[in-house]
């Protein structure tokens, strides 16, 4: 049996936890000042840390593209733009913790050699900013940030940047344009961040969730983390429960924990009712059904049952949940947030928002079940960046699993769902 | 219109310090806008001027960015922005009965300010609190576990002027302005208000403290 290992939300039940009374020293700071720089990058690569914004990408690798003795500034820019839909461990994580995300960008941007980073927080949570805020200048009074770190002659300057809504801005590239003051459309790659990034400098990109890892593997050490998880997807991560289970929330456990565990210990679906479809890492990822409840949580198994780790956001719907209209809510979202630049993603969210609209009313027929899958096949693979790819994970995903409900949708010419059934206090 | 004497003082005064914060100025173009907005209560033609002239940048320049972001609210908005989470899940789990019942309770639709000027309202997609379904943000503080009921009452209570405070978050709620002030980047002393996490936010510490269960000890370490 798996069991949960609170590391980054150890201290969210102590008061004050936001404070560095509530948080401690940054003692793994003092420590990642004194080893050499290379040698922070070796230890999160050995700690095998992957991503933890979506992607899964190794993050001591990334650090390690970055040129070095190449004489221009470097940056590090954190995302903590969490938009996903499903997606909500980062902005409780930089309530209840925020020391713990600045102490890693201290470290992080040590290892790359950059002296300037940013935080660059959604602007639709604004406790959260100031909480962010706060940490960052209780820092910074402390002599953890500015000049002459520690004694060690590292200097570094952190910015906390509000956004101001708009789910592209956490594209990476996108994120960066916004950073600079444009418009958030995302550019393309290559060149990456790392070579062209910020100000067409070095740039590193993380995930709050990754960056704020760093401490614990830098005081801990690699093994320690790498002990944690399956074989390629090492050490621990925050899984976010929500919808029709009796206790929706935050769960920190190794990568390869199954949903059947979590939901065990969140005290199974809501009472009389049974598991419908979930997604495994927000709205991007295609769906799973109750046949995939044993799958393990890492990045490799869930691949290979066709859909994606993602960002641990599992959404959990019952049987009176129209899949249709979840469908149908997504989608409308992609559409809404569509930047616009590319023509497969723009004009084909638009059209598969009109057709599903239609389905659901109960109003379409077999063609249009066609139609969704062709229009989403023209998105996948065809699109500028992965908004345009993740608007078509929920459309084939549910048509494979559900095409049946599609069906019936037609076949009595309405929703054959109750939406007050599905609701918190329908339920009883 | 233009700015009063002192108010253009006064926001060059904060521009300046927004710009200072950035190796490069144009990087300053989003607080500022939030910050016009901390004045003006919306992105006003005054200030999209004010911020083009800071910046070195044509007005066109900077309206086009305004008018990408959703936070940016282009006529004049209500001192409370009411968001309703209508992204699916929270949709599922009652946030689309709420958004029915509160916008006719209200008598205004998606970003439509009451003749009062109390209140604008607002449909919002997923605002990463999903485990407090369903969701809503008043000046981009949480409310969560919201029912049509206490929307409605939320409502009532905000037009009444009564004192109302998130579920995570200060005692007390701010204006829009205020709200958009801190997002430029000014805080307002409130960040140690409220508590350090709440309800489901817990819900897995709370088990794994039940259980005993603790990430592995590192080797040589006390903890
Ligand atoms: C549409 C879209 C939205 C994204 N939103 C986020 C986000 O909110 N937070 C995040 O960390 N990564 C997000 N990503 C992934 C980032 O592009 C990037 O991969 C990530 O920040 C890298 O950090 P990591 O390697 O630490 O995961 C998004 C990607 C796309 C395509
Ligand atoms: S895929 Fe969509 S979001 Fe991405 S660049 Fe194209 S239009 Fe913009
Ligand atoms: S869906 Fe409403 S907060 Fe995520």
């Amino acid at each position: 049996m798996t069991t949960l290992t609170p590391v980054l939300t150890d201290n969210w039940d102590v008061a004050g936890s936001f404070t560095l009374d509530g948080y401690g020293e940054y003692e793994a700071a003092k420590k990642a000042l004194g080893m050499e720089p290379d040698a922070v990058i070796q230890a999160v690569k050995d700690s095998g840390l992957r991503g933890r914004g979506g992607a899964g990408f190794p993050t001591g690798m990334k650090w390690g593209f970055i040129p070095q003795g190449d004489g221009k500034a470097h940056y590090l820019v954190v995302n903590a733009d969490e938009s996903e839909p499903g997606t909500c461990k980062d902005i409780p994580l930089m309530m209840a913790n925020p020391h713990s995300l600045v102490e890693g960008v201290i470290i992080s941007s040590y290892a790359i050699r950059a002296n300037h980073a940013f935080i660059y927080i959604r602007g639709e949570v604004l406790h959260v900013i100031r909480r962010v805020q706060a940490a960052v200048r209780e820092a910074y009074e402390k002599g953890y940030l500015g000049a002459d770190i520690f004694g060690s002659g590292y200097d570094l300057d952190l910015v906390v940047h509000s956004g101001a809504g708009a789910y592209i801005c956490g594209e990476e590239t996108a994120l960066l344009d916004s950073l600079e003051g444009y418009r958030g459309q995302p550019r393309l790659k290559p060149p990456f961040p790392a070579v062209a990034g910020l100000y067409a400098s070095p740039t590193v990109v993380n995930n709050v969730e990754s960056i704020a890892s760093v401490p614990s593997i830098i005081a801990n050490g690699a093994d320690w983390f790498a002990g944690m998880g399956t074989e390629k997807s090492k050490g621990f991560g925050i899984f976010s429960l929500s919808g029709h289970v009796t206790r929706p929330g935050q769960y920190e456990a190794p990568l390869g924990i199954t949903l059947r565990e979590l939901l065990d210990m969140a005290g199974g679906i809501r009472e009389g009712h049974e598991l419908k479809f979930w997604t495994p890492g927000g709205s991007s990822t295609p769906i799973f059904t109750a046949e995939h409840l044993d799958v393990p949580l890492d990045f490799e198994s869930v691949g290979a049952k066709g859909s994606m780790l993602g960002t641990r956001a599992l959404q959990i719907f019952d049987e009176t949940t129209c899949v249709v209209r979840a469908v149908l809510r997504w989608t409308e979202f992609y559409a809404h947030e569509s930047c616009g630049k590319c023509t497969p993603c723009r004009e084909g969210t638009y059209w598969l928002k009109q057709v599903l609209k239609r389905l659901e009313k109960g109003q379409g027929s077999e063609e249009d079940l066609a139609a969704i899958t062709d229009i989403a096949d023209n998105i996948l693979g065809r699109s500028f960046c992965a908004l345009g790819d993740g608007a078509t994970s929920p459309i084939h995903s549910s048509v494979k699993h559900f095409r049946d409900e599609y069906l019936k949708h037609f076949e009595i010419g309405g929703c054959p769902f109750d939406p007050a059934a599905s609701t918190v206090w329908g339920s009883k | 219109m233009t700015y009063a004497p002192e108010v253009r003082e006064r926001l060059e005064t904060d521009a300046k310090e927004i710009i200072g914060r950035y190796p490069r100025p144009r990087s300053a173009l989003l607080p500022l806008l939030h910050l016009v907005q901390s004045v003006d209560g919306y992105v006003s033609d005054d200030g999209q001027e004010f911020c083009a002239e800071m910046l070195g940048l044509s007005k066109a320049e900077v309206v086009g960015v305004a008018t990408f972001y959703t936070m940016y609210k282009r006529r004049p908005a209500g001192d409370y922005n009411v968001g309703v989470c209508i992204n699916t899940l929270c949709a599922v789990m009652g946030g689309d009965q709420i958004w029915a019942e509160l916008s006719e309770h209200v008598g205004v639709g998606h970003d439509e300010t009451t003749p009062d000027g109390k209140i604008t309202l607002e449909r919002l997609e997923c605002n990463a609190a999903c485990d407090f379904a369903p969701v809503m943000m008043v000046n981009w503080e949480f409310f969560d576990n919201q029912t049509p009921e206490s929307a409605k009452q939320l409502a009532d209570d905000l037009r009444a002027g009564k004192e109302v405070a998130p579920t995570r978050g200060p005692g007390r709620l701010c204006t829009f302005r205020e709200a958009s002030r801190v997002l430029a980047g000014f805080p307002d002393g409130l960040a140690a208000d409220g508590p350090s996490a709440a309800g489901p936010s817990l819900e897995g510490l709370k088990i794994a403290r039940a259980n005993g269960w603790e990430a592995p000890k590192a080797e040589g370490s006390e903890k």
